[in-house]
């Protein structure tokens, strides 16, 4: 992107595309940690056995799954929620997790692929049109020019004096851009296919598409378990008639509902990104051994990340399960 | 130019709310841990928590400087 060298891009980058819809490097990785998680839960459940002691892979996932239960009956305080919660905020949990560290693995970002090359062409031919437009505006402006600048008895000596005089010197100068456009162009063409490089992987929740999935998701879900709980009575807290203070408070609610999608989005989505910025960034300045410190608290902010995440969506499963009268 | 005063300005302002914040979550942290030395793991865990919350702040301006720097 830059001429130092740096490749930073804050979107995720085109590998191909399928029927229209670009294919990331994004969505590559975290299909693959989709898959590997996949692999891990068939692997636990074919190795399950009854046991009091258990050993080996089942041990690792009873650990998972008993400290993330625990973690959401600390909240909710109440085995039924707890149940009904579980689920979803673990597989959050799980997903962000894996997605952050995944991102942290040597090769992703350094490993570099051609994306499909006729977004390249297209760019150049793109280039190609635009230098033929810059030609013609170029051309049809003159003459408005000196109709303008010229006083009306001048019109007509100047008009085909500006013709025969202007579109000679005029056309080579054009001309030349023109040239040196198409030449860019196709110098673009040649050095897109070296230089037009996208990283092969890209962490799955440092593209902001992503997030935002995850986000509204969430939002969603606090939607469904308020009216799980609550029924229709659920719509009190966001339209409520009783008073204008009350139906202010409810507008509110509405408004901070949807400004929390925003922030469970960008707060993933900054700090797995900035990450990423600095590490590219560190490295780029010291090769070994200065990184490493960087890396250690890169795996410590993907841990709190996912867990702030998965915190906080029980957090509002269970305000949004709650009534008016039994908070306490 | 201006662009770039721009994400010097939104980092430079941007960080000093996050900042403040950080360093009182953990000072009354320690006051808590001082007072309470058995409750330390509950009370850094919530601190580190809260102190997420308020680094968000500062990334949201992150975020912004970089779009403005790189899109």
């Amino acid at each position: 992107m830059s001429a130092s060298g740096l490749h930073i891009s804050i979107s995720a980058e085109r590998l191909f595309t399928i029927g229209g819809m670009g294919f990331t490097n994004s969505m590559l990785s975290s299909l693959i940690v989709s898959a590997l998680l996949i692999v891990f839960a068939v692997w636990v459940k074919l190795s399950l056995r009854k046991t009091n002691k258990p050993t080996g892979v089942q041990n690792f996932a009873e650990f998972i799954v008993e400290s993330l239960e625990s973690l959401v009956s600390s909240v909710t305080n109440s085995p039924k929620r707890t149940a009904d919660f579980f689920p979803f905020v673990a597989s959050f949990f799980l997903i962000i997790l894996c997605n952050n560290w995944f991102g942290l693995l040597p090769g992703v970002g350094s490993i570099s692929v051609h994306p499909a090359t006729e977004e390249a062409s297209l760019s150049s031919i793109q280039q190609m049109v635009n230098s033929g437009i810059v030609v013609h505006a170029s051309t049809a402006e003159e003459p408005a020019t000196t109709i303008n600048g010229a006083p009306l008895r001048v019109i007509e000596k100047t008009d085909t004096q500006g013709e025969l005089g202007t579109v000679p010197e005029n056309s080579v100068p054009v001309t030349e851009e023109a040239a040196s456009h198409a030449a860019e162009g196709s110098l673009a063409e040649e050095t897109a296919e070296k230089a037009e490089t996208a990283p092969l992987f890209r962490g799955g929740t440092a593209d902001l598409n992503a997030t935002i999935a995850l986000g509204i998701m969430s939002i969603f879900l606090v939607q469904f378990f308020g009216f799980k709980y609550l029924g229709v009575a659920y719509l009190g807290k966001f339209f409520n008639f009783s008073s204008p203070i009350n139906f202010f408070v409810g507008f509110l609610e509405l408004v901070s509902e949807m400004s929390r999608i925003i922030s469970f989005a960008f707060r993933l989505f900054g700090n797995v990104f900035a990450g990423e910025v600095l590490l590219t960034v560190i490295t780029f300045l010291a090769k070994i051994v200065v990184p490493m410190p960087f890396y250690g608290l890169e795996v410590f902010v993907g841990f709190i990340q996912a867990l702030v995440f998965a915190m906080l969506s029980v957090v509002f499963f269970n305000m949004a399960t709650l009534g008016h009268g039994e908070e306490h | 130019m201006s662009t770039e005063f721009a994400i010097a300005f939104v980092m430079g302002v941007g960080s000093i709310g996050p900042a403040l914040a950080i360093g009182m979550l953990v000072a009354r942290g320690l006051d808590a841990i001082g007072r309470n030395p058995e409750a330390a793991g509950k009370i850094q865990t919530n601190m580190i928590l809260g102190a997420a919350f308020a680094e968000a702040i500062a990334i949201y301006a992150l975020v912004v400087a970089l779009i403005l720097k790189f899109v």
